[in-house]
Order: structure tokens, then sequence, then C-alpha cells
């Protein structure tokens, strides 16, 4: 089949078959364009838009509650990056970004001209068809071989990034944290340092100038597929049952950052919050050491009471308290509970006050989570609050 | 080559839609073992308990060999069918109809042999869930293609079976053929290589 | 001899039966329905079916958008969220993307190859049934199947279900089995129309309709049909290995016993990367169409567009993993995956660059289906390019699972897809129906429909920006995401309206729109040479066909196309 023939003879009215084209005249071509039905429409938009918007609105009546309102630093943007391999992955962004920017401006511009350009011009327009056009091989091999050369560029940069992120060799004496992914909270483990917590992570900072201190994190799940998702500090890497997956961060500022579970994980997927507090070394080493020894023993009589109440309860069956009967591993490790921020993998902020919400009913803050109703009495309720706040 | 204006509708020639309908078939089922194969290639040497199947698995001779006869006999089948020779088309269709009643005899002994004397269930290792679900997928193929043969053979023994079904039959012998080549895969797979591979 | 069948001047056909004309009492109407093999029926309640879903989901879409307005909503409880959007994105997917395309396949494929029905008229309708069915066993779950809380529960497992969450361990009850069953028969349905679809291409072509004068329509079909055949069979795959497992304990995805949840996210993406390639034809193949038609020229570069959507299907089957960049596979695996994924981009530009070279020159009319398709050009370019984002790997890491992701889906799915099939519809619908679509609702339509669109779908790149992932029921105030949230909630309203718009606009056209004659947009394939609406065998007598352009070549005797083809 031969390619570009052009077609320079206009074709014209003669030279249609009447009974056709007589039809077209009326009916189709005349000149109703959507360019003068524009005015119009965008009038009446507006108005539809309140309309809707009043019909809307009475559904969600309901008054959203104030959400807690930490005094911390929770920003979650990407392009803010705190840490090296979140940094490493602006780099490829930035150029695919540009270039994808680019060619936007360029397609579209292309397709306005042509809009304005070739729009009909009068109702003697469609008397006449256009030449009629085939092709072009050598414009269609150019706008071949361009792209092929942007993706070109894109595969190696990508791959580049991708080895140097992902296969980053980490130094003999980086800290090693286990991460492990439970339906809906995550168990953090420091296994060289000998410590268990949970939903929290404490890492030492680095510096860019100084010798790097990256933290090394093998990711395991319980159940479910979770992913490890802290966006100012590195991209996501999956949390996979039988499967050990590792990733790293290394930031270079102190502070809290915020992340999320995000690879849906059933009920509560939303409510699986994780928090890396990023300590100075010398903070670090504090809190490594503080959680390495045994709880503070309850002082007043309320925690005492509490202590007893929460062997005696089914507690010990699901949670961890180092050197003491509670031996469970189905829930969160509650050794040093006290000095966590939040509860329920960041649901609510860790306040006597939520947390005997919490205790009260799980499903309250946090339905359909795997922490039973325990049908505590009054007094349980206080006792039991009183003693998980001495375990600092 | 595009002079339209020679073309003669006369000479408009296109491919038989039950022979084409036949291969696309064939295609889709091709992606459906596809899966299943690369499913049982996954596991192999990755069951965490036993039986293994260089334990359990003996080679299928006389199963495979009326399988791979069956293809020959219902080749013959057709030959007859063109040359006009009813009998003898009824008598090798006959064949490869028991041919393929004796493979699914067999395979259902194999698997009272494995379930009942070797304790391999679906359930009890992913050896025997991807060995069942593969060997299992193939049967269901070859009890398809026998009721498929037998409705033929009926009606061929009552003498209702025309010229006119030639493709009817070169349709289905196309899908008895393919059953036919997913069992040499089949057999590569399970009986040759997993039962080399040591847990 | 041979010469009769040739018709002269145009395929105009005798006193036409019109279908749906027929008269008679509701009973025999429904009679009709369900007992009719005939493609355009069949095809017609393809599209219906398809839009009844598509309110549906829809629906679940605006309560999906009514939980997120605002933060920390008690609108819906979790579970029923999970359900929405796992119904939504399945019954989209589906139950509205994949009998849209086989609606308008079944409806104009066997007019526009000039064949009097499709190859096997009642597999034909045993697939649409069978279709139907599965849909509505999907939406039973609501009813049949009691959950963990002995209330009727639907699948809340994601559409794409990924293991271990569906093994029994982690979803009790029946409703992971209603997903399971209503895929695997949506699937041989699927496959059923599909290989009908080859057959009639590759066996019914009238004389002279050789593979090269196909209309692009009818080869995106074949492709659509293609990839139907060899990726929905490893669908039904998966469906057969998490029954195997929920129903006799097999272990394909236990990981307890040592099975291994990313198998399924590779078998589930052989399948679903190709998926949404087969999405993307029906929108190929229209635009294909429409806009020749209304710029007034041949589309440009015939062969390279045909080569590139083979180009597109053949390396969509190698890019599935690029759902997976997080799931920890070897960088040399991530790189692989990038490349091919990236070099789908090339026959897409082709494609785009082409459209716009067969409008450059022309004389372009502004009729509702190239509005439609312009703005499926401006969006899909946005889609395509956010694709190309979420393909560099590294940006993936952060983009994935966040509502980036959402936003580029919705960006092809409605922008692309849903934009052209509203294209085809009002292209079509003179042909269907014999009467004009209004040009003033469909205007009313368009406007509402894409503005409310934007407003959806465009802050929700930048709420990916912001960490926001996707699937989470509900979130706290102090992340940034609230305004962004309530906008793309406002956005849903209007979208609703511009449906409300379209649903009438079919229902007045039907009984007061202007007639439309034959052949309104004067365009050049061969469904326009029937009467409008199309006989019961579309063509008395078979046409004769010598170019990409038989009516061209039928209106413009002095000139015909095969002079220069
Ligand atoms: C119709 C459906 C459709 C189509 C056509 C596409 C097209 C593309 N998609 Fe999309 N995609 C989806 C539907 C679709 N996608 C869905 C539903 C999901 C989410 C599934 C889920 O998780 O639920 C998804 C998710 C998805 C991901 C995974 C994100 C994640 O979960 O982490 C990726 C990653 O690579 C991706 C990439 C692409 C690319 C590169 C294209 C390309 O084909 C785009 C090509 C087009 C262009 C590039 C524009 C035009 C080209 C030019 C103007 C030429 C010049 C350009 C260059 C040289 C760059 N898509
Ligand atoms: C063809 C595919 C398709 C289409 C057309 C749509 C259309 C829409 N989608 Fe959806 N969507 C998907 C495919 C599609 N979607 C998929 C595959 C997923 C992933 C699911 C998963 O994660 O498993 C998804 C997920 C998804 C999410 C993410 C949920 C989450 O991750 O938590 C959201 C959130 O905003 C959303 C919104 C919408 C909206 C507002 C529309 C709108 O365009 C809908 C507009 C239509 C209507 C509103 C109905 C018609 C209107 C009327 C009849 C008028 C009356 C109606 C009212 C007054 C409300 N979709
Ligand atoms: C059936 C097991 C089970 C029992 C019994 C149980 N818990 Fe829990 N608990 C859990 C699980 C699971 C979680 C994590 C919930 C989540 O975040 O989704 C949890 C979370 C908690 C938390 C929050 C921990 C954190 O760091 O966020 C506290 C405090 C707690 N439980 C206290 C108790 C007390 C006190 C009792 C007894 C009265 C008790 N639990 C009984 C399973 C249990
Ligand atoms: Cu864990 Cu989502
Ligand atoms: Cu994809």
């Amino acid at each position: 089949m031969h390619l570009p023939a052009e077609r320079n003879e206009s074709l014209t009215k003669k030279n249609f078959p009447p009974t056709h084209f007589a039809y077209l005249k009326e009916s189709v071509l005349s000149p109703r364009l959507s360019i003068s039905g524009f005015a119009t429409t965008a009038r009446l938009l507006f108005t539809a838009c309140i309309v809707i918007l009043s019909t809307l609105v009475p559904a969600l009546a309901e008054q959203p509650e104030p959400s807690p309102k930490p005094d911390i630093y929770r920003l979650t943007d990407i392009f803010q990056p705190q840490s090296r391999p979140a940094e490493l992955i602006m780099e490829p962004t930035y150029l695919v970004l540009l270039i994808c920017f680019g060619i936007f401006a360029v397609v579209v511009a292309v397709l306005v001209y042509v809009l304005i350009k070739f729009r009909p011009r009068g109702p003697q327009d469609h008397l006449e068809e256009p030449p009629q056009v085939y092709g072009s091989y050598n414009i269609e091999m150019a706008w071949t071989v361009i792209p092929c050369l942007i993706v070109f560029v894109l595969v190696l940069v990508s791959s580049r990034s991708i080895v140097e992120i992902q296969d980053q060799p980490m130094p003999e004496d980086a800290i090693k944290i286990r991460l492990i992914g439970h339906q809906w909270w995550w168990e953090v483990q420091y296994p060289d340092l000998g410590i268990t917590t949970a939903n929290e992570i404490h890492v030492p900072v680095s510096s860019k100038n100084g010798p790097p201190r990256p933290t090394h994190l093998f990711l395991e799940s319980a159940d479910v597929i979770h992913s490890f998702w802290v966006p100012q500090l590195a991209g996501k890497t999956d949390l996979v049952p039988n499967r050990l997956n590792h990733t790293w961060v290394e930031p270079y500022k102190t502070g809290v950052f915020v992340g999320n579970c995000a690879e849906y994980c059933g009920t509560q997927h939303a409510n699986m919050l994780l928090r890396v507090i990023v300590q100075t070394p010398e903070d670090f080493e504090k809190w490594a050491v503080n959680q390495k020894q045994l709880p503070t023993e309850p002082q007043d009589a309320l925690a005492i009471q509490g202590k007893k109440d929460f062997y005696a309860l089914s507690c010990v069956n699901c949670h961890k308290i180092d050197a003491s009967p509670a031996e469970g591993v189905f829930g969160p490790d509650l050794t040093k509970f006290a000095v966590r921020q939040t509860l329920g993998a960041g649901v609510a902020l860790n306040t006597p006050e939520n947390l005997h919400d919490w205790l009260l009913s799980p499903d309250s803050l946090k339905p359909g989570c795997y922490m039973p109703d325990m049908k505590l009495s009054p007094q349980q309720l206080s006792s039991l609050v009183a003693y998980l706040q001495t375990l600092k | 080559m595009n002079s339209a204006t020679t073309e003669n509708p006369a000479d408009w020639k296109l491919p038989s839609a039950r022979k084409f309908g036949i291969l696309t078939l064939i295609l889709a089922e091709s992606a459906l073992f596809t899966i299943f194969v690369v499913a049982y290639l996954f596991y192999m040497g990755k069951s965490l308990n036993g039986p293994y199947p260089s334990e359990v698995l003996e080679f299928p001779l006389l199963g495979t060999l009326a399988l791979f006869s069956s293809s020959g006999t219902i080749f013959m089948a057709e030959r007859c069918l063109l040359a006009g020779n009813k009998p003898g088309f009824s008598l090798w269709w006959g064949i490869t109809t028991a041919l393929g009643i004796y493979f699914l005899y067999f395979t259902g002994a194999e698997w009272h042999h494995l379930i009942f004397e070797k304790n391999l269930l679906i359930s009890t290792n992913t050896f025997g869930t991807t060995f069942y679900s593969l060997v299992g997928l193939h049967a269901f193929h070859v009890i398809v293609g026998v009721l498929l043969l037998l409705g033929i053979l009926i009606s061929s023994l009552r003498g209702r079976l025309h010229s006119d079904h030639t493709e009817h039959v070169e349709a289905i012998s196309y899908y008895w053929h393919f059953v036919d080549c997913i069992w040499i895969v089949v057999l590569t797979v399970v009986y040759f290589l997993s039962v080399r591979v040591q847990p | 001899m041979a010469q009769e069948i040739i018709i002269e001047e145009n395929y105009r056909m005798p006193a036409p039966v019109h279908v749906g004309d027929e008269k008679g009492s509701l009973t025999r109407v429904i009679q009709q329905l369900v007992f009719t093999v005939d493609h355009k029926k069949l095809g017609l309640m393809y599209i219906a079916a398809g839009l009844l879903f598509f309110v549906i989901a829809g629906l679940l879409a605006g309560l999906i958008r009514m939980q997120l307005a605002f933060p920390n909503n008690h609108f819906l409880p979790p579970d029923v969220y999970n359900q929405s959007f796992t119904m939504h994105g399945t019954t989209m997917i589906f139950l509205v993307g994949m009998p849209m395309a086989f609606g308008f396949a079944n409806y104009l494929v066997p007019l526009m190859i000039g064949a009097r029905d499709m190859a096997f008229p009642r597999l034909n309708a045993f697939g649409f049934w069978v279709f139907f069915f599965s849909g509505l066993l999907l939406y039973f779950s609501y009813v049949g199947a009691p959950g963990l809380y002995a209330a009727g529960s639907a699948p809340d497992v994601g559409w794409f279900a990924y293991s271990p969450l569906t093994t029994k361990a982690f979803s009790r009850g029946h409703s992971t089995d209603y997903w399971t069953l209503s895929l695997l028969l949506g699937g041989i349905g699927s496959v059923a129309t599909a290989l009908n679809i080859l057959v009639t291409v590759f066996c019914m072509r009238c004389p002279g309709m050789t593979l090269g004068r196909l209309p692009i329509f009818v080869w995106c079909m074949v492709v659509l049909s293609f990839l139907v055949i060899l990726a929905l069979p490893c669908l039904s795959a998966c469906q057969i290995m998490i029954s195997l497992d929920r129903y006799l304990g097999a272990k394909f995805f236990d990981t307890q016993a040592g099975g291994d949840a990313v198998l399924w996210q590779h078998f589930f993406w052989i399948f679903g990367h190709p998926e949404v390639y087969i999405l993307i034809m029906p929108a190929f193949a229209i635009t294909s169409e429409v806009i020749p038609v209304f710029s007034r020229k041949p589309i440009f570069g015939y062969p390279v567009m045909v080569a590139a959507v083979v180009a597109i299907a053949f390396i969509s089957l190698g890019v599935w993993a690029h759902h997976m960049f997080c799931v920890g596979m070897v960088s040399l695996a991530n790189a692989f995956f990038v490349t091919s994924t990236l070099l789908v981009s090339i026959p897409t530009g082709i494609k785009i660059f082409n459209w716009l070279a067969t409008m450059y020159g022309g004389k372009l009319r502004f009729e509702l289906p190239l509005i439609f398709c312009i703005a499926f050009l401006f969006q899909f370019l946005i889609a395509g390019l956010t694709g190309v984002m979420l393909a560099v790997a590294p940006f993936d890491w952060q983009l994935s699972d966040s509502y980036f992701v959402v936003a580029h889906f919705h960006y092809i799915l409605i922008g692309g897809l849903l934009f052209t099939i509203f294209a085809g519809i009002y292209y079509w619908y003179p042909k269907a129906f014999g009467k004009l679509p209004n040009h003033k609702l469909g205007l009313w339509h368009f406007w509402l429909f894409a503005i409310g669109f934007h407003i959806t779908f465009l802050p929700q790149h930048f709420l990916g920006f912001l960490g926001m992932p996707r699937r989470i029921y509900t979130y706290q105030s102090d992340r940034g995401w609230d305004e962004m949230n309530l906008l793309s909630t406002i956005g849903v309203a209007i979208q609703s309206a511009g449906i409300l718009f379209f649903v009438y606009n079919l229902i007045y056209s039907y009984f007061w729109g202007k007639k439309s004659g034959d052949d309104p947009w004067d365009a050049w394939t061969l469904e326009w040479a029937t009467t409008s609406p199309p006989p019961e065998y579309n063509f008395a007598k078979l046409p004769l066909v010598k170019s990409r352009r038989p009516l061209w070549d039928a209106k413009h005797p002095e000139d015909p196309d095969w002079k220069h083809e």
C-alpha cells in the first residue's frame, strides 16, 4: 500500500451527489456550534452548581468532630524530602515532571492552534471538502523518533536512581530495625538493642556533611500485605507475609515524621499510622537506654490496683510487659506504653482521657479493630488507666 | 497490490468460521494453562512438608501412550471421513474415544492411589495444590473432549453423520490435538522436572 | 455474474424493519429482548446494561466522596466504605467498561465490515446474558452474603483483591466468594464475545473488505478481542485458584503454608494491565472514526495507526509489574518494567499526533461527537503523562497507592474512556434510533460533566503529592487535605448534573428528536450505507468494497479513494 499521496484539487459542490447534500445543509451543518452555546452554558452552569450544592450539603449535615491537633510536625509532602532516599527520588522526579510539562505544553499548543485555525467559517464553508491527505512518512517518522529519544533518557535516569536507592550498601554499624506489620498496627523491634515497641520508630539523625548514619529497616508482615510509607523520609516498600523486604532512611532533621500504611489491608487500613521520631544521637541513646529498663513500679494505690487488675484480666493474653506475667504477642508490646505519643496506631493522642475511651470501647475510636471490648467496670477502667500511665 | 478495480468478488475467500473459532478458543485455553503451569513451576521444590513429587509420582506410561496414540487414531478417522469411508470412520473414532476414556480411568486410578495411599491432598502442601489443579484442569479438558467425541460417535453409529459435518469433526480433532499437546507440557513439567527437584 | 452483488450508487436498503419499532405488549417486548440473537439488539442491551451499572457505581462513588468530603467524617462506617470502593471499582471495570466496549463492537463491527450478523449469534446472546448474570451475582452479595456481623456484606477486598487478604483467614463470610464467582463468570462471557468478534471479522467480511481496508474502529476491536482472549483467561485462572483456596483448602496464596502473596499480584496484573488497554481500545476506536468524519479528512497515516494499536497491545503484555514497584522486586526487574512501560508511550504518542494531523488542514464541524473527542485528546494527554510519571519507578515509590494514582486512572477511565463513549453514543445514536441527539442538551451535558470531572480529579493529583494514601475511609484534619477533598466532592455534584442531562437527552431525542435520515454526518463507513435504524439483516445485498472509505467512493465517483491508497 503506498503512502503519502496528497490530493490537492479540492472537491467542490458540483462533485457531490445532490440528494445527499440537500439534507446535510439543513439539519446538521447549520452553524450552531459549541462556541455560541458557551456563554449561556457558562452562565447557567454557575446557577446549577449552587443548586446542586445546596442539595448535597444537608446530606453531610452531621458535624465532623474536630481532629486531635497535636503540636508536632506532621507534613507528608513528598516535595519536601528530609532524608536521603526521599531526596534521591527527587532527581528523576524533577526530570520527568519537566519533560511531561514540556510535552503537555507543546501538544496542547498544537491542539489549540488546530482548533482555532480550522474552525468552521460560516455557512458556506461546508460546500467544499478540504484537501484529502492520507499521511506522510517523514512527519510520522519524526514523531516516532523524538519520543524514542525521550524514553531513552528517562530509562537511563530512572535505572540509575533505582540502583542508587534500592541497592545502597548499608554500613555495618547502621541501626537495624525489624518492622512487622499487623492488622492494623506496627510492631517495631531493634534486634541489636533488644528493644520492642509499637507504632513509633525512633532513629538518630544523620547529617549531610558528616559521616552518614542511615537506619536499615527490615520489613515483614504477620498477616496481610502492608506498606511502609513515610513520604518525607522514603518511598514505599511493602511488608509482605512470608517474605523479607528492606528499605532505609537517613533523615537530616530532627522531629516527628508521619507515615501511613499504604497498601489496603482491611477495615482499619486508614488508621494504621506510623510515626518516625528523629532524634539527636544523644537523645536517641537516652531513649534506647530507657526502653531497655523495666517500667517504673507504680506508686499510688490506684495504679497498684491497676497492675493487679491488668494481670488478672485477659489483657496478658495479648499484650506483653517485660518481666511480668503479661506475655501475649497478639497486640502491641506495652512495656513502655506511656512513652508513646499516640495509641491505636495514631487514631488518638496518648492522653488519659483517650486511653480511658480506648479501654472502654476500642471500637468507638477504631471501629473493627482487633482489640476487643473488655467490658471493664468503671473502677477497673480508672485503675488500668492509672497503671498504664506509669509504663515509662 | 491495491488495484481494486480488478478484484473479483467471486475470488473472495475467507477462513471457515468454525475452525477459526476453535483456534481462538485454543489460544484462550493456552493462556489459562500457562498460568497454572507457571504456578506449578514456581512452587516446584518449595513445599514446606511432604509428600514430595519424587516420593509419590510414578511415570504415567500407559495413560500417556493412550493419549498420544489417540492423536493418531483421530487423524485416521478424519482421513476415512474425507475418503467417504463411514465404517472406517466410526471404528477409528470409537478407538479414539476409548483411548480417551482409558486415559481418564488411568488418571482416576492415579489420584486414588495418591489420595488414599500416599495421603496427598490438594490441601496437603503447595505440591498437592499445584499438582491437582494442573493435572485436574487437563483432565477436565479431556472429559469435555471425550463428551464431544462421544457425541460424534453416537451420531456416526446411527448413520447421521454426513459430509457437511466434516467441519465439526475437524474442529473437534483440533481440540483433541490441543489437549494432547497440553499433556506433553504437563508431562514435562510434572513428571520429568519436578520429580528431579529435591525439596 | 459475480458483479451482481455490487450496488451502484450507495448501498441503500429497501423499506426497513425498524429495530425497536415492533408493536406489542410489554411481555412481548421482554420476550424479544430475552430471546433475541440479533447483534444490534444485543449491542444496545450491552450499552444499556453498562449505563445502568454506571449509574449504580457512580452513586457508590458519590457515597465515597461524601464520606471523604470532611476530615473525621462519620457518614459511612469503615466496612461500608471499603465495600463501596471495591464495588465501585469492580463494577466500573467489569460491568461498565467491558460491556460498553462489547456493546459498540457488537452493534458496529458487523455493519462496518458488511456482514449480516455476528459469526455465532447464539454464542453472542450467551455472552451477554452471562455478563449480565455475573453483574447481578456481584450485587446479590449485598443481601446474600451474611458477613461478619450477620448483615449483608459486599466484597471489601479492593478491585484487585490482593492475597492473602482474600484467604479464608482474613476474609470470613462469603463476600469474597461472590466477587470471585462473579468475575469467573464474567470472564467466560467476555472470552465468548471476544472470540465471536474475532471470528466475525476474520471470516465474515464482505467482498473487497481486506484487512488493510478495515475501519480503524474494527482494527481496535480486533486488538481488543485478542487482548481479551489472552488476558481474561489469566483472570479466570486467578479466580479458580482463589476458589480452590477458599473451598478446598488449597495453598496457592496461603502464606502460612509456604504460599506466596506476590504470586497473586503477578498473575492478577498479567491480566490487569492488558485489561486497562482493553478499556482504552473503544476510546481509540471511536476517536479514530469521529475525528476524520468531523474534520472531513481521512485518518492520517492509516497503516501507522493500525501498527500503533497492535504495538500498544503487544507491549502491554509485558509491563504488568509496574503496578508492583513497591513490592520489593530486584532492581533489574524494576528497571526492565520501567523500560517496557515507557515504551508504550511511543505508539500512544503516534496515535495522538496522527489524530491532530487528521484535524490539521481539515474543516472542523463542532458536533457533539467531535467535542467529546477533543476533550478526550486533552484529558488522555494528561492521563498518559501522569502515567509516565508513575512509570518512573523511584517517583512511583512515592506516588503508588496514593491519590495521584486515583487521579491518573480516573483521567484515563473517565477523561478517556467515558468521554469517548459519550462521543460514540452521540455519533451512532442516529444510526440506532433514526433521531439526532439534541445538540443543546448535549452541550449542557458536556460542559457540566467536563467541568465537574476536572474539579473532582485535578485536586487529587495534589492530594497524592501531599501524601494522601488511597482507600482510606477517613483522615485527620491536620494533614492539609481538607480543602481539596471538599472541592473534589463538589465536583461530583456537577458531574451528576451532567449525567442527568445526558440521560434526559437520550430519552428526549428518542421521542422528540429531529429525524436524522440515514447518513446525517455525511460519513464514509459501511454502517451508514443501510437505513437508520438498520434492517434485520443489515444489508439486503452485500456491498463490494474497494477502499477504506467505501461511501466516499460512492459519493465521489469522479475521484474515489482507491486511486490514492
Ligand atoms: C484505560 C486505562 C489505562 C491506560 C490507557 C493507562 C495508561 C498508562 N498507565 Fe495506567 N493505570 C490504569 C489505567 C490505565 N493506564 C489504572 C486503572 C491503574 C490503577 C490500577 C489500580 O491500582 O487500581 C493504573 C496504574 C498505573 C501505574 C501503577 C501505579 C501504581 O499503582 O503504583 C502505572 C505505573 O507505571 C501506570 C502507567 C501508565 C502508562 C505509562 C500508561 C501509558 O499507556 C500512557 C501513554 C500515553 C502518553 C505517554 C501520552 C501521549 C504520548 C505522547 C504525547 C508522546 C510523547 C510522550 C513521551 C515520550 C513520554 N498506570
Ligand atoms: C470506568 C471506570 C471508573 C469511573 C467512570 C469512575 C468514576 C468515578 N470515580 Fe472511581 N474508581 C475506579 C474506576 C472508575 N471510577 C476504580 C477502578 C477505582 C479503584 C477501586 C479500588 O481501589 O479498588 C476507583 C476508585 C475511586 C475512588 C478512590 C476510593 C479510594 O481509594 O478510597 C474515588 C474517590 O474519589 C472515586 C471517585 C469516582 C467518581 C467521583 C466518579 C464519577 O465520575 C462518577 C460520576 C457518576 C455519577 C455520580 C452517577 C450518575 C449520576 C446520576 C444518576 C445523578 C444522581 C447522582 C447523585 C446526586 C450523586 N473512584
Ligand atoms: C484479643 C486480644 C487483646 C486483648 C484481650 C487486649 N488487647 Fe489491647 N490491643 C490488642 C490489639 C490487637 C491492639 C492494637 C489495636 C490497633 O491498633 O489496631 C491493642 C491495643 C492496645 C493498646 C494501645 C497500644 C498502642 O500502643 O497503641 C492498649 C493501651 C491496650 N491494647 C490495652 C489493653 C488492656 C488494658 C487490655 C485488658 C483490659 C487489653 N488491651 C486487652 C489486642 C488485645
Ligand atoms: Cu496496613 Cu494498610
Ligand atoms: Cu498498568
